[in-house]
């Protein structure tokens, strides 16, 4: 088991292989569907004009992910009145959706790790490679014990998405995940969509 | 009328941080199939720890605290308006004490509600009147995750060879498996209905979800093509979270419906391996939950 902390470097992530579990620890940033069309969108494509803390969000967001990770997760989170805010439950969710989105955004905020479920396709495995970066996968459903690993809720951005889609800041410790895309053109998943079409073709036959 | 806003709202907590034991039961004999160090047995060993820790703090299974769908079996008399208000007020406060996330979105507004009360079609009610005294609620939490995977045929298929009968029931259901991959959150449970319109067949394969695990049709045709399904789903190796393993289906349930001649559509529901239902019976003046 590989012990990871963020901000990860360039070594640390090309020394990453498809199968490694690894417990990750330090600062990382949610953001799943709105969160990601809004980057592409605001700041990337610029095919909306920024409206209200946009820019102001946009220049955290630079500094937080530089090196880091997005977690794609809309948690359950607790102290939604006082703000002391507090993870109750925050497995993955699936990351395909972020398919058109992800190379772009890991490549415009230098974001290293992406964590999720399900895995991501070929667009964003080359962006594995050019950025580098990898893709993490956490267990789907695994909500309350993923929760535990969250120590401290740092703030919240965009809150006005919604709880699950707004962007958490937080500080994770032994966060349990494994290689499934790493940075030299290994998927996990390509290997068993692949194998598993092979067993269906032959089904098909019986 | 009793209120049973309270109860409703156990029913809701024991739904969503307490897997049923049947389902449970599954998962740990699937664990003893995966070789040591594995991730496939890697991931079963952090589900397993994570039902546990769910079931002793109360907190949610899954964040994904899906699509409420509950369906009431109620005796002659009692009035079914009131008891979705309740239902309702008892999904507001249970979102208030973190048992479950606000999921309700407003489709064309983009805007989340925050008590996970939408328009009447969120959460999701059934009503079904019922001889004798008894009132039953059964409640099941359905994901995102493993919504977005189902699949609705209309038979025949022909890139699948799948014409309109058993055999090419078999056919699509090992497609859409195949098609889905981890992204359901597998294992998976199969719900699966034949026939109906495209509404009907798709509500008949969740409601099938509310059955045992293990409970097969009663038509020995149908068991068998339940039990043939699970382990054809398995010889393709995805395994849990698409890792790849043994384990990808931990069962099969089907339904036949009524269909119009010119339709034959075969619908299937993919349930993830948090498979949360529960039920409570209001019985005279004691309520029982399972």
């Amino acid at each position: 088991m590989k012990q990871i902390t963020t901000p990860i470097s360039d070594e640390t992530i090309r020394d990453l292989k498809v199968g490694d579990a690894v417990l990750l620890s330090g600062t990382m940033v949610t953001g799943r569907d709105a969160a990601h069309k809004w980057m592409i969108e605001t700041f990337v494509k610029k095919t909306r004009p920024p409206q209200g803390d946009d820019m102001q969000v946009y220049e955290e967001l630079k500094k937080l992910l530089n090196g880091s990770v997005i977690y794609h997760c809309g948690p359950v989170v607790s102290g939604l009145d006082t703000k002391e805010y507090k993870f109750v439950a925050a497995g993955p969710t699936t990351s395909i959706r972020e398919e058109p989105y992800q190379a772009d955004v890991m490549k415009h905020f230098n974001i290293k790790g992406v964590i999720g479920k399900g895995g991501m396709g070929a667009k964003t495995l080359k962006g594995c490679e050019e950025t580098p970066g990898v893709y993490l996968h956490a267990i789907g459903g695994a909500a309350s014990y993923i929760a535990q690993t969250v120590t401290k809720v740092y703030g919240v951005f965009k809150l006005e998405f919604g709880v699950p889609e707004a962007l958490w800041v937080v500080e994770v410790k032994d966060f349990p995940v494994v290689v499934t895309m790493d940075s030299h053109g290994g998927s996990q998943h390509a290997v068993i969509e692949e194998a598993s079409k092979k067993v269906l073709d032959e089904l098909l036959t019986r | 009328m009793r209120d049973l806003t309270n109860e409703i709202l156990e029913l809701i907590r024991r739904t969503s941080s307490s897997l049923p034991p049947d389902v449970e039961k599954r998962l740990r004999a699937a664990i003893e199939k995966e070789a040591p160090g594995s991730s496939a047995r890697g991931a079963f060993e952090t589900i397993l720890k994570n039902i546990e820790i769910s079931r002793a703090n109360s907190t949610p299974i899954c964040q994904d605290t899906g699509t409420p769908i509950f369906y009431v079996h109620y005796p002659v008399g009692m009035s079914t308006r009131k008891l979705k208000e309740q239902i309702r007020s008892a999904l507001a406060e249970a979102t208030k004490r973190s048992y479950m996330r606000p999921n309700a979105v407003d489709a064309i507004y983009d805007k989340n509600t925050g008590n996970n009360l939408g328009g009447d079609d969120f959460p999701y009610v059934h009503f079904e009147e019922v001889e004798g005294d008894d009132l039953t609620i059964e409640l099941m939490l359905k994901g995102g995750g493993c919504e977005n995977v189902g699949r609705q045929y209309s038979l025949p298929d022909n890139t699948l060879g799948a014409g309109r009968d058993l055999a090419g029931v078999r056919k699509v259901v090992l497609d859409a498996v195949q098609k889905a991959q981890g992204q359901g959150c597998a294992p998976g449970i199969l719900g699966v209905s034949i026939g109906g319109d495209r509404g009907s067949s798709y509500i008949k394969s969740k409601e099938v979800l509310f059955s045992e695990m293990g409970t097969r049709n009663t038509d020995p045709k149908i068991a068998e093509l339940e039990e043939r399904l699970t382990s054809e789903a398995n010889e393709m190796g995805i395994g849990p979270m698409g890792f790849g393993g043994a384990t990808t289906v931990l069962d099969t349930k089907i339904v036949g419906l009524s269909r119009l001649p010119a339709s034959y559509f075969v619908s299937v529901s993919y349930m993830c391996w948090a498979y949360r239902r529960r039920k409570m019976t209001v019985k005279g003046g004691e309520v029982i939950y399972d």
